[in-house]
This record gives C-alpha cells, sequence and structure tokens, in this order.
C-alpha cells in the first residue's frame, strides 16, 4: 500500500477501453476454467478425485512461478527466453554440489544464487548495454543450456540428499503439495508487488511509454534490471522444485519451457507488446493449461492433439474479448 | 503407506467418490498402458501395432497407446501422471531418462500399478522389470552369423566399427570373437573404426577393400558404418563379391539390399518389442507372474524371458532383415 498523495493514477493503456475489456478478460477466463473443469468432470470418472487434482497441479506450478516474474518482465516491454535455459544451468549446479556432498540448504542457495547470476547477466546486456532483450536472451537461452551440455555431456546427476526431495515431493498438508503452496504463497507477493506498489505502477509505466516514464524521473534501466533478477530467481526457484521432483539431473531439462511460460503469460491476458496484464489472469491462465492438459490427459488424447488445442485456446481467448469489443463498439 | 493415503483421499472427498464407483465398473479389462518416447515416430508406431496384436492374442486387454509430443522426460511425466490418475493396471515405458522417471513411476507402484520398461530402460528403483531388446552375446553371434551364412565355403571378414571408444561396439566385437569358433573357414582380417561419420566410414570400407582384394564381407555393426560401407561397395563395383552386413535401419538400408550390395542385415524389430511388453506386463498385471531375478516369464510367441539379477532380460536374436521382408518395414523405421 502506498501513500495516495505519492502516486498519480496511470490508466494501464492509454488508448481505448482498455480497462473495461481487461476486467471482462479475467472474467472470460475464469469462465473457460470452468468450463473446462466442469466438461472434464463428466468426461472422465477420474478426474474428482483430490489426489488426481493434486497430481494435476505438477503440470503448471512450476512454470506458473516463472510466469508470475515474466509477466512483469513482458508488461514492462522486455521477454526473457532463457528461462528454460536456467532451470537447466541451475540444475546442473545443484547437481555438481550435491556430487561432493552439498546438504539440502546449500543447495537450495546454489540453485538460486545461479538464477539471479544468470538473470543479472541478461540484465547488464539488455539496461547497460542496451540490447534487445529478444535477441540477448535468445542467446542466453543456448549459452546456459551449452554449459549444462558441456559440464554433464549424455551424464545425469544424481544422488541428491534425501530431504531435498521434499521440494518437489513433498506435502504440506493431506493432498496439499509443497510446491502448490508455494505458487499460492509466489502469487500473493506478486499480485501485491504488481498491483499494490510503487515499483508495480512503475513497471505499467515503462511498459506503456519508456522514454515518458524516463522522464518523470522513472529511472527505467534499474527497474527492468531487477525485474530481469526476478526472473533470474523464479527460474532458480523452478529449477529446485524440478530438480527435487524428478531427482535428477540432464542438460535437456525443461527442454522448451519458455515457450510454455510465454504462452501462460499471454494466455492470462498480458499483452505481449507491453503496458497491461495482470497477475490473477496468469493464475487463471495456469490453472487452465493444467487442467486441460491434465483432462485431456486422462482420456488418453495424444499429446499432438493437445497442443493443437492449447494453441487454438490461445488464438480463440485473444480473438474473443477483440472481436466482443469490436462488436459492441 | 500408499493405501492408507488412498483411502484418506477417498473418504475425505466422499462426495466426489461416485465418480470413483464407475471407475471400478470399467475394470474388467487389463488396461495395459504403452508408453513411448514420442509419439508419432514409426518404431513406436510399430511397437504400438505389437501391442495390439498381443491384446488379440489375450482377449481382455486394453492398450493404451501414448507418449509426449516430444522426447522430454516432464512430458512423460505428465502422461505417466495421468496414467496412475486412471487407476491403469500397467505401465510399459520406453524412457526418455533413465532417472527422472523414477519418483513418478515410484508412485505409480506404490499405487498398485505394475510398472515395466523395454527398449530404453529406466533405473531399477523405478520398475519391476526391463526388456532387453537382445543381448550382447545374441547381437555378437548374429553380426557373424549373416556374414557366414553366405560364405559356406568360409572366406575373409572385416569389421567396420564406430569410434575405438564406443562401449556398444566394443562389447559386440569382442563377444563376437568368443564364438568365431562355430564358424569355421571365416576369418576376421581387419578392424577399421568410421567413427560414426559418413565420409570417414566410407574412406575406411573403401581402404578394407583396397587392402584385402579377396574381402567376402564387411561386417559394421553400426547404423551410420553399415549404410557408408554398402556405398562403397557399390562405388568399387564389387556388389556380389562383398557382402555388407552388420547392424542398420530398414529405411536406410532398402537401397542397398535392391542393389544387392548387402543380403541381410539385423536389428531389433519393433513389433516384437511392443508385443513382447504387453505381453510381460499383462503376466505381472494378472499376478500370474513375479518379477524376481531367475524369474521365466512367458510372453507368447516369442518364448519366455529370463531376468538376471538386476530384473533385465534379452527378447531375442536380432531381428533379420531382407528382400523378403524389407520393403515392409523401410516405411516403418
Amino acid at each position: 500500500m502506498t501513500d495516495a498523495s505519492n502516486t498519480r493514477h496511470i490508466p494501464d493503456r492509454l488508448q481505448s477501453n482498455a480497462a473495461r475489456i481487461l476486467k471482462s478478460w479475467e472474467v472470460l477466463l475464469l469462465g473457460v476454467a470452468i468450463l473446462i473443469f466442469v466438461a472434464n468432470s463428466f468426461a472422465s470418472p477420474y478426474f474428482l478425485n483430490a489426489w488426481n487434482l493434486s497430481d494435476a497441479t505438477f503440470n503448471f506450478t512450476e512454470k506458473a512461478m516463472i510466469a508470475f516474474a515474466m509477466a512483469l518482465l513482458i508488461i514492462s516491454g522486455e521477454i526473457d527466453l532463457s528461462v528454460a535455459a536456467i532451470i537447466a544451468l541451475a540444475s546442473t549446479a545443484m547437481g555438481a554440489a550435491a556430487q561432493v556432498g552439498a546438504g539440502t540448504f546449500e543447495l537450495v542457495l546454489i540453485g538460486l544464487v545461479t538464477g539471479l547470476t544468470a538473470g543479472a547477466f541478461n540484465g547488464v546486456l539488455v539496461t547497460l548495454m542496451g540490447l534487445p532483450s529478444i535477441v540477448v536472451t535468445i542467446g542466453t537461452m543456448s549459452l546456459f543450456r551449452g554449459i549444462s551440455y558441456i559440464i554433464l555431456g549424455d551424464g545425469a546427476y544424481r544422488g541428491y540428499p534425501a530431504d531435498f526431495a521434499f521440494f518437489g515431493q513433498g506435502y504440506v498438508w493431506w493432498v496439499l503439495s509443497f510446491e502448490f503452496v508455494l505458487f499460492a504463497v509466489l502469487a500473493v507477493i506478486y499480485y501485491v508487488v504488481l498491483h499494490r506498489t510503487n515499483f508495480g505502477r512503475t513497471v505499467y509505466t515503462i511498459g506503456n511509454n519508456a522514454t515518458a516514464a524516463s522522464f518523470s524521473g522513472i529511472r527505467v534501466a534499474r527497474v527492468k534490471f531487477i525485474l530481469f533478477l526476478l526472473t533470474g530467481l523464479m527460474a532458480g526457484v523452478a529449477a529446485i522444485c524440478l530438480t527435487s521432483r524428478l531427482g535428477s539431473t540432464r542438460p535437456s531439462i525443461a527442454f522448451g519451457w519458455e515457450l510454455e511460460v510465454v504462452t501462460m503469460v499471454v494466455l492470462g491476458g498480458v499483452s505481449i507488446l507491453g503496458g497491461s496484464g495482470s497477475i490473477p489472469g496468469v493464475v487463471i491462465a495456469a490453472f487452465v493449461m493444467g487442467l486441460v492438459t491434465f483432462g485431456l490427459g486422462l482420456l488418453n488424447v495424444p499429446g499432438i492433439v493437445m497442443s493443437i488445442f492449447i494453441g487454438l485456446m490461445l488464438i480463440g481467448v485473444i480473438a474473443l474479448p477483440r472481436l466482443w469489443a469490436k462488436w459492441r463498439a | 503407506m500408499s493405501m492408507t493415503r488412498r483411502m484418506f483421499g477417498g473418504a475425505a472427498a466422499a462426495a466426489l467418490m461416485l465418480a470413483g464407483g464407475v471407475a471400478q465398473a470399467q475394470d474388467d479389462n487389463v488396461r495395459i498402458a504403452l508408453v513411448v518416447k514420442a509419439l508419432g515416430i514409426g518404431f513406436f508406431e510399430a511397437a504400438a501395432e505389437g501391442a495390439e496384436e498381443a491384446a488379440e492374442e489375450l482377449g481382455n486387454v486394453e492398450v493404451i497407446y501414448t507418449g509426449p509430443t516430444d522426447t522430454t522426460a516432464e512430458g512423460q511425466i505428465e502422461v505417466i501422471n495421468s496414467l496412475i490418475a486412471q487407476q491403469v493396471d500397467a505401465i510399459a515405458v520406453s524412457a526418455n531418462d533413465t532417472d527422472a522417471l523414477v519418483p513418478a513411476l515410484k508412485k505409480a507402484m506404490q499405487r498398485g500399478i505394475k510398472v515395466i520398461s523395454w527398449d530404453s530402460g529406466v533405473a531399477p528403483e523405478g520398475r519391476m522389470l526391463h526388456l532387453n531388446p537382445s543381448s550382447n552375446s545374441l547381437i555378437g553371434n548374429m553380426i557373424i552369423k549373416l556374414a557366414a551364412d553366405e560364405l559356406p565355403d568360409g572366406g575373409e571378414v572385416a569389421v567396420l566399427s564406430a569410434t575405438t571408444t564406443s562401449t556398444n561396439q566394443n562389447i559386440w566385437i569382442e563377444e563376437m570373437n568368443k564364438v568365431m569358433g562355430n564358424y569355421p573357414g571365416i576369418e576376421v582380417v581387419g578392424t577399421v573404426y568410421g567413427d560414426d561419420l559418413a565420409d570417414k566410414s566410407y574412406r575406411e570400407a573403401t581402404g578394407l577393400m583396397q587392402t584385402y582384394p579377396d574381402l567376402d564381407a564387411i561386417i559394421a555393426p553400426t547404423s551410420v558404418g553399415i549404410v557408408a560401407a554398402a556405398r562403397a561397395v557399390e562405388d568399387a563395383g564389387k556388389v556380389g563379391e562383398v557382402n555388407v552386413t552388420g547392424l542398420g535401419l530398414p529405411s536406410e538400408m532398402a537401397g542397398a539390399i535392391e542393389s544387392g550390395a548387402s543380403k541381410s542385415f539385423a536389428i531389433w524389430n519393433p513389433i516384437d518389442l511392443g508385443y513382447s511388453a504387453t505381453m510381460l506386463a499383462y503376466q505381472l498385471a494378472t499376478e500370474q507372474a513375479t518379477a524376481e531375478p531367475g524369474a521365466e516369464i512367458p510372453m507368447g510367441r516369442m518364448g519366455t524371458l529370463t531376468l538376471d539379477d538386476n530384473n533385465e532380460g534379452a527378447m531375442a536374436d536380432p531381428f533379420v532383415y531382407d528382400e523378403t521382408n524389407i520393403d515392409d518395414f523401410k516405411d516403418i523405421f
């Protein structure tokens, strides 16, 4: 919460009635989520089972953690395509440490620090050297994963300490997994940061017009650097969860996740051009993607059809509000 | 542990258990999931065909052929989670990752699902048994047998291998040397290494034919080497004089069989593999067999699988491909 006298109201988008559409976006998405939930319950007798639903959350929790930070980054007008590669690098670093007997606490620390370092590297290249983030992170995507491949080759790290398994396989209470609780806590934190702090407002401002933001005294480069740090950190957190869940590290870990994370963010209503979007949208999008993959999986629908379905849903959810707005106008 | 967890879950979610009743009613068929590395790969489509064949033979079996879109461990775990949720009776998996699938498969076993791996194995703690398509000794014997069968009066053969450090090829050649006594008159005159590179393999094969003008056969226990050697024989105009054999893929070797540069070669048969995996999964799921060292588990027309100390077993001799069957398989893999 900030002092009201300090903050100016800055619209999420300068043109049009975007705020109204945005409001309906989350509602529409929530409708889609409920529809999928109900359809799944009818389609498969195995869907409405507490343990099965709990298992299903693992399909999206790790990706969603990164998606929160990615949402802020995309709102600010940047993108980080190296997140999956950061997972590989952080996981490799943790694996190497585990081989020489590092304990769970050290492993977590190493995972987080590796993520932060990789995020800082991206941040420096983008903010200090002024390079476009899409190009930088496509480069670091190959770089980070390349380092993992050099270290591991076709080998694997195993032998993580037994209590390290808690992060990816542990349960806090009954069916509530540690990952799901962490996902929920992070969702609240990112909601507060983006929607209830000055920092969050500056992120929107930068995304709408970085030059204007800079002229109004916002340290654009610093905010963007922090966002890259955050994204790297979240990739580190996801690396800890995923490594713990798999119990092993290979350089191909989390391959292709960057696109799924970006899909989740865009499906959640974040404008890929920057300047608008919300955390609740991303949370619902995470559930939608998780429910769709799990529901279709229960019906043994082949993965190819699932990809097509997700693609159509993405186009549909993006096109519908615009068509609706046009039709209303 | 798993039972209490499930029962607790069931009791607490009593309202949801209406659905569970429906699930029970469907359970009269033995449901076996054939999980492959990725969908849309000819080799695995053929394995699924074999699985269906086994299901038809057994009668009360439903095969669920599934897998991720691309060959990732994470994708396979999602598939395995949905199979656990469906309470399938058995999972037979060709793994994208030896270790990463272990936690998910352990969970499956805790919930009463029988788990086996085939083709590409899972670490022992993540499965009950592993079905190897063949064994090193069977492969070593097969590659020399293929050459010897075409040379009833004996002759000179040479080996074109991958790299000097290729574990698989070295073991197979070693196993081949052990059984040389069974093939009198066959002499191995030399071994060269093409490093699994097409151009180097080609040059080494050409070199072999120049060094040993009386060479009768080249054995290449590598899919890259065998294609390159066949090309070298064709280019040297020695088709009919030098027979190329070894391990290769039907799709890549169809031309060499047609030209006559290769009379026959071997590799596992994916149809047999899918068939055997399904048979084994059925035996475990119906509790007719237990996976333990020394166990002999029947797998229909493919005979029996004998498990070693790691609960692994070899299915059969590599399958021989020649002009009679190459057309059936060249489009598969």
